[in-house]
């Protein structure tokens, strides 16, 4: 049951599929929105639109465009084609200022980019009015600035003092101030970008408190989420986006999850995966009741040798942070991990190396590659020792020889070994953090979303490279949120949910939308 | 396939910056010398080159340990300190405890070695910036070094609080290290071995790495915080070398006698980042940031600008140096 066929009669998208929203007149009616950047087009002909006083979920995988909609709503592009309506009058919307006088608000999910953590409350709220409302007046009216912040956060019923700073807030009361100061100026639709993704549960039922009272207020808001349950406890409607188009838009209640699901994976073109046959053999390297608190919770996990399994799992399920804390990247982390019956002791990335354990990280600028650096510096990195004569005078020949090895075997597009890292393309960076583990020669092998940010070419290569790695012994770990190369890659997932695996799967027997059901916390009962 | 990759065509422009920037700074030195040569009549003097090399061989010791600190992204501030507390305790140990030679310069690296792992203790266990930690720490060591001292000038013959004269007496063999030719042997072998450490050596390319991406340093398996250590104790140490020199030429142990050393091993370091377009902290180019910092100071005293003027000339050359390379960082 490859489950791709039945997914082709879903295809056929937009204005057939606008029907029986919410009936009452709608607050927002984004009309036949196309934008495109330089190569690609985002946005082809989208027709969004929803109503006051009603939550309206709007859902797609990675690079479906929800995003994109979004800021063309609170307008952060001014060359998008199409008509934004509101209350049946015909607006336009090509600056963020023009968005907030219409009462359109955001609240993006990294909140602590929006506050000043050494201000106040109070500060906070009235931050906008306080810099742009003072006109002549120079004093600030420390009393007035506290009462009316506090009232507006009484008529929210959030439970926050006015005079404590910002930087002692827990994560979802900072979410709380946010949306306490967009509604504090008119607002009409709040734009929630992914506000669940770091809370608790406890947290999590706050927050819905907050949007019902919004909704009663006759706010019109548009919930961005991957979590499927919470959408279906909050929201009214859904949209469904995928690949630019608008694919469905209902009430809520008339698709169950799985049809969501199918909805947003739709049919994709095939990618190319090496078909290898690999010899699979004994467990070689095993992982017990990992923990990270706040990050992962309770973990085990088990590669046979010859193996690639997958973790899947949507941003922000925990994947980066357990292909870490495996890695002894985290401070926090604890568990057991056992290599070919030894029990190591790893509580350092160096650790883990001379242990035979490899990780291609994945902020590849960031924690890859040494930009400065040239391409035979960075992929002698982990294994410096053999190319130095007693453990210390570096033998520039063997490097050289080395580098351009790597160089000829990835097919890394560069003039020479001595180019800079920082002047090659993305995909070429990433085979030059890839080729860096290829001369340690590890016995696992993980990899943290590897084609980030990778063209289609070098994406080939690079699967090539991790069945190759299988094909010679090696366990390898792939971590990654597009389920289209776990499906295609795999021996066997682990779909990751909030901190924890929540299922196992057989690739064979498995496919896209089944891991995608685990992925946003469907099918747990 | 290995050639498709396009190089960013530069403008004109930035070639003339990059041959600037690479060679600018020989290319001042050499105009230097030509100015003051043709200006004061004995600055090309034999006497007068050595006296020279001899005026920078401290600051280039102590500032050749800076190098080291920076070349793992750290920043050792109190290096001027270490200097000043190491001078103190080399000349007390021989005045005050009449110790011989060996004891005296022995004891004084282990103290200072000390000092070294203070500094890293705090700013890798801490995590505080590096920058931020070692001005406190600056002022601590200096305070040592005052307290130690009773806030007095050490010297041969000095009186002390219980009203006699100290009877210990410098070693003739320790003067011999302050003068011609020894302390320009030592300034030599410092930057060469240094030299030869951070280019050649496994150790040196793990150091680079850090200072490039500490992350990524980390994340390749390199132990970074053993490296981090590495770097406070060879800074801390060149910085005890350099006043122990201190000491040897001058012979006494004056208040915060290191102390002004610092900002021209900062500035000679900086200045060094462009030399041969390195781009990074060097021993080298060190050495040629504090003979830069030698000629210019040498020259200008000739020509008779005043020495409480000298500040605001190595001030003036750092800010630039920090321009050149912030400038060529974002470019």
């Amino acid at each position: 049951m490859k489950g791709r066929i039945h997914l082709q009669s879903v295809i056929e998208p937009t204005t057939a599929a606008v029907s029986d929203l919410s009936c009452a007149a709608p607050l927002l009616e984004m009309k036949r929105i196309s934008i495109s950047f330089p190569g690609v087009k985002a946005l082809t002909d989208v027709d969004f639109r929803t109503t006051a006083g009603t939550a309206h979920a709007l859902i797609g995988a990675n690079g479906a465009g929800k995003s994109t909609l979004m800021k063309i709503l609170s307008g952060a592009y001014n060359h998008y084609e199409g008509e934004i309506w509101m209350n049946g009058d015909k607006v336009d919307i090509r600056s963020p200022k023009e968005a907030k006088d219409l009462g359109i608000q955001i609240v993006y999910q990294e909140v602590d980019t929006a506050l000043i953590p050494n201000l106040t409350v109070g500060e906070n709220i009235m931050l906008d009015r306080t810099v742009h409302d003072m006109g002549k007046r120079q004093l600030i009216r420390w009393k007035e600035l506290h009462q009316e912040a506090e009232s507006i956060l009484a008529r929210m019923n959030i439970q926050v003092p006015s005079r404590k700073l910002v930087s002692e807030l827990t994560l979802a009361e900072k979410q709380m101030v946010l949306i306490a100061r967009a509604v504090s100026k008119q607002c009409r639709i709040l734009v929630l970008d992914e506000p669940t993704a770091p809370l608790s549960h406890s947290e999590t039922e706050q927050l819905f408190k907050l949007v019902i009272k919004l909704k009663q207020d006759g706010v019109g808001i548009i919930f961005i989420s991957h979590r499927l349950p919470e959408l279906y406890a909050i929201c009214d409607d859904i949209t469904i986006m995928r690949d630019g188009l608008l694919v469905k838009s209902d009430r809520i209640t008339n698709i169950d999850q799985p049809k969501v699901v199918e909805y947003m994976l739709g049919s994709k073109m095939e990618q190319q995966f090496p078909h290898a046959k690999r010899d699979i053999g004994d467990v070689w390297f095993e992982v017990k009741n990992m923990q990270d608190p706040g990050k992962i919770n309770d973990v085990n996990l088990h590669i046979r040798q010859g193996e690639i399994v997958g973790l899947a799992g949507l941003v922000g399920a925990g994947k980066t942070e357990l292909c870490r804390a495996i890695f002894g990247a985290s401070e926090t982390s604890t568990g057991e991990i056992t290599l070919k019956g030894k029990k190591l002791r790893i509580r350092s990335p160096y650790d883990a190396v001379s242990h035979g354990i490899a990780l291609v990280p994945e902020e590849r600028r960031r924690q890859g590659v040494f930009v400065d650096e040239p391409v035979s510096v960075n992929v002698t990195a982990a294994v410096l020792s053999r190319f130095s004569k007693w453990g210390t005078w570096l033998n520039f020949g063997k490097e050289k020889q080395a580098a351009r090895e790597i160089i000829e075997s990835l097919g890394v597009k560069t003039p020479n070994e001595r180019a800079r890292v920082k002047n090659l393309s993305g995909g070429n960076q990433q085979k030059v953090a890839i080729g860096k583990w290829l001369l340690v020669d590890a016995d696992v092998y993980i990899f943290d979303e590897p084609t980030k940010g990778v063209d289609v070419g070098a994406k080939r290569d690079i699967f090539r490279l991790v069945a190759e790695l299988a094909e010679r012994g090696k366990c390898v770990l792939y971590a990654s949120s597009e389920l289209s190369e776990i499906v295609g890659i795999t021996d066997r997932v682990y779909v990751m949910y909030d901190g924890r695996i929540a299922k196992e799967l057989t690739t064979r027997t498995s496919n896209e939308e089944e891991i995608l059901l685990y992925c946003t916390g469907g099918g747990l009962t | 396939m290995n050639t498709a990759r396009p190089v960013k065509e530069k403008p004109a422009a930035n070639f003339a910056f990059d041959f600037l920037y690479k060679y600018g700074t020989l290319m001042t030195v050499l105009v230097l010398i030509a100015v003051f040569g043709s200006v004061a009549d004995n600055f090309l003097n034999t006497s007068n080159i050595i006296n020279i090399l001899r005026s920078i061989s401290i600051v280039t010791i102590i500032a050749v340990g800076l190098t080291v600190s920076l070349a793992v992204g750290g920043f050792d501030l109190s290096v001027g300190s270490t200097a000043s507390l190491a001078n103190a305790l080399v000349i007390s140990m021989f005045v005050w405890h009449g110790q011989n030679i060996g004891i005296g310069i022995g004891l004084t690296l282990l103290f200072c070695l000390a000092v070294g792992l203070i500094n890293a203790f705090l700013v890798i266990n801490f995590k505080i910036d590096d920058m931020l930690m070692t001005l406190a720490t600056m002022f601590i060591f200096q305070g040592v070094a005052l307290t130690y001292t009773r806030g007095a000038t050490v010297s041969q013959n000095m009186i002390m609080p219980g009203g006699d004269f100290a009877t210990g007496k410098i070693p003739a063999m320790f003067e011999k290290i302050g003068q011609v030719p020894w302390i320009i042997v030592i300034m030599v072998l410092v930057v060469i071995v240094v030299h030869l450490f951070l280019t050649y050596t496994k150790h040196g390319r793990y150091m680079y790495m850090i200072g490039g991406n500490r992350e990524a340093a980390a994340l390749s398996g390199i132990p970074v915080s053993r490296y981090r250590l590495i770097a406070y104790l060879v800074s801390a140490l060149f910085a005890a070398i350099g006043g122990i020199i201190l000491g040897a030429r001058v012979m006494t142990a004056e208040v915060n006698a290191g102390g002004p050393y610092l900002m021209d091993a900062v500035a000679a370091t900086f200045i060094g980042y462009s030399v041969f377009g390195a781009g990074k902290p060097n021993a080298l180019g060190t050495f040629v940031g504090a003979v830069l910092i030698g000629i210019l100071q040498n020259g200008l005293i000739m020509l008779s600008v005043p020495y409480y003027a000298m500040d605001i000339v190595k001030g003036s050359v750092l800010a630039l140096a920090l321009a050149l390379t912030y400038y060529k960082k974002r470019h």
